[in-house]
């Protein structure tokens, strides 16, 4: 009996001790993390990764639950950090001497800065980009181009997108407006958010259904049932490598741009190990790697030479010059306006 | 203190650890932050998380919408699982019928996820049911079984009732077949012997198995979510929409709790009005 609590004693002191500065505890987004860099990093540096899959709003509930623990790293997109963390620190300063800025695209890496910062601190490094648009399928939709292609009745029975917020803000783009423009005005958002909503009921009838996950999403284009969605260019260009007919699209009124990022939470037990980590990811070979995988664009300066042909053509394929300079990019959300267009989502989810 | 009174006490204490820690004090807590609205630095307290509810239309209609799918599905369990209920304990020979019985808990082992995905693959446009409808030249255009209430339905219905089945079996393997060989030979007909004698006799089961099916499907998030179409409404949505989407964690605690007021006061009515007691449902 002794001897027996003697060693469960000694497994609970080794696996403790193994948790302080082996394990990095990733709190990130499917395919972030690809296996082969997983692997890589563990040789070189001996910290074994522990990776929770998530999305930014379940990110934000539980870091918010543990005020800031639980999690080593986490991979929050740019906008959703700056109101979150003066609501609720649950984030640390990023110390930007230890991260390897010089392997960073430095335009990328000043916007993050500044719009994750509070108080004058940065709380973000960027990691990958990308955009929200269109995947169309060519052959039943050769002419759909814009967010107003969302409610164009010619689709009827097969449009698809996801009720979340960049439906709202894709929609007010494809009316004519700037829905970034009004984040200073609450209630001039408040009306435009009013509008969008009866757009959106009016032309409930022509949706197929709202995609929840990359997985519907992509069942949505592959099962041949719908025509236009609403998505992300990595998806659409992964489609279009296995079904030429259907690409992404980067609607005329703008494609929404997004960084996703690396930020490290309050209680990480790891912080070296967190900023190790980020070195590493960003390392350009690295960094091509996941874009080559994954098809996301990438912050790791001269990542580019690493890139495959296809990956490249994906770009110039979806994004004219004047579609590159059309994008736009998410500026921070202020605070209590997610209120507000939560309300209005679930008005249109209840409308007939 | 005698040693019996000793082992009372000892295993009372993991009873007590489980309802306090795990039961009473998060309720306390999220009945606490109901009456909270959090304001730039602090949070004051305030009836609007309640109050709202019942200003704004879409809540209260999603939860009345919730409630009596959660009653409809409920009664729809009892009339498909009783004929089962009932060949199962009371004509199918015994050696094969912890067999069937068996068969029919497997969906259990697989968990929730799978089963409604399954549907997914049952009731999609390219599913089973559709391309066996056109293959057979019945019809030329896929129905539309997935993603709307018809979908929803199925899949509650499918995960809870279950639930419904073993309880009434249970009961039912207690009636004496005697009773209804006497029913019969007195002249009773097939449907007075069903209403007189074994629904009496059933009636504890088929209300234990009522109330965990409403449960279990009021609460549901999985199957509202995925087989659920454009304009299907569930309560559970909405508190999960809450708690992570507008981070609104004391509205969300108010929804929580008023599921938690309605169901059971459904539960109280349906207790009332089938003359049972809690105690004996319970056991």
């Amino acid at each position: 009996m002794r001897k027996l609590s003697i060693a469960i004693i000694a497994l609970l002191l080794a696996s403790s001790a193994l948790s302080a500065q082996d394990v990095l505890r990733i709190i990130t987004w499917k395919g972030y993390t690809p296996p082969e860099l997983v692997k890589k990093f563990e040789k070189e540096t001996g910290i074994k990764l522990k990776i929770t899959y998530s999305n930014n709003e379940e990110m934000i509930a539980k870091l918010r639950a543990t005020r800031g623990g639980g999690f080593d790293l986490a991979q929050p997109s740019q906008d959703r950090i700056s109101f979150v963390q003066k609501k609720f620190p649950i984030y640390q300063p990023i110390d930007y001497s230890k991260v390897n800025t010089k392997q960073i695209v430095p335009s990328m890496l000043e916007a993050v800065k500044k719009n994750s910062g509070v108080d004058g601190k940065g709380y973000a490094v960027p990691f990958c980009y990308g955009t929200t648009g269109l995947i169309v399928n060519k052959k039943l939709a050769p002419d759909a181009k814009d967010w107003s292609d969302l409610w164009n009745p010619k689709y009827a029975g097969k449009i698809s997108y996801r009720l979340k917020r960049p439906l709202l803000i894709g929609a007010a783009f494809g009316m004519g407006e700037n829905p970034f423009a009004l984040y200073g005005d609450k209630k001039a958002y408040e009306a435009l958010m009013d509008k969008v909503t009866k757009k959106l009921i009016d032309s409930k009838k022509l949706v197929k259904n709202y995609w929840t996950s990359a997985d519907t999403q992509k069942a949505n284009m592959t099962s041949g049932d719908v025509a236009v969605e609403s998505g992300w260019d990595g998806i659409g260009w992964q489609l279009h490598k296995a079904n030429p007919d259907i690409d992404f699209v980067a609607p005329k009124s703008g494609a929404l741009g997004w960084i996703d990022t690396y930020a490290i939470p309050r209680k990480s037990k790891n912080v070296e190990g967190a900023y190790k980590f980020i070195n590493f990811m960003l390392k350009p070979e690295n960094a091509a790697y996941f874009t080559n995988k994954e098809g996301y664009g990438t912050a790791s300066l001269g990542a580019e030479k690493f890139l495959k042909k296809e990956i490249k053509d994906n770009f110039s394929r979806s994004f004219s010059k004047a579609d590159l300079d059309n994008i736009k990019w998410h500026p921070a959300v202020p605070a209590g306006f997610e209120t507000i267009e939560s309300r209005d989502l679930e008005k249109i989810k209840a409308a007939k | 203190m005698s040693g019996n009174k000793k082992a009372f006490y000892f295993l009372l204490i993991p009873v007590l650890l489980w309802l306090v820690l795990l039961i009473i004090i998060p309720h306390i807590d999220l009945f606490i932050s109901s009456f909270k609205v959090d304001g730039d630095s602090s949070s004051a307290f305030s009836l609007e998380n309640y109050t709202i509810f019942f200003e704004e239309k879409i809540y209260w209609f999603t939860f009345l919408n919730t409630v009596l799918y959660a009653i409809g599905i409920t009664l729809l369990a009892f009339v498909v699982t009783f004929p089962v209920a009932f060949y199962l304990t009371k004509v199918v020979d015994r050696k094969y019928a912890s067999f069937l019985t068996l068969m029919l808990l497997i969906p259990l082992w697989v968990g929730e996820l799978v089963t409604i995905y399954g549907w997914v693959i049952i009731l999609g446009d390219h599913g089973v049911i559709n391309e066996s409808l056109k293959w057979l030249g019945i019809i030329d255009k896929p129905l539309p079984l997935l993603y709307n209430n018809f979908s929803m339905s199925i899949g509650l219905l499918y995960m809870s009732m279950l639930f419904m089945t073993i309880p009434v079996m249970t009961t039912l393997e207690s009636l004496d077949d005697s009773l209804i060989e006497a029913a019969s030979d007195l002249g009773a007909s097939k449907f007075t012997i069903f209403r007189r004698i074994i629904i009496p006799h059933a009636m504890p089961g088929i209300v234990n198995g009522g109330i965990i099916v409403f449960m279990l499907v009021i609460g549901d998030y999985v199957a509202p979510n995925i087989l659920g179409g454009k304009s299907n409404l569930w309560f559970t949505e909405q508190i999960y929409n809450q708690f992570l989407s507008t981070f609104n964690w004391n509205q969300g605690a108010a929804f929580g709790f008023l599921l938690l007021v309605i169901s059971s006061a459904v539960i109280w009515m349906a207790l009332k009005l089938s003359g049972q007691k809690l105690e004996k449902v319970g056991s």
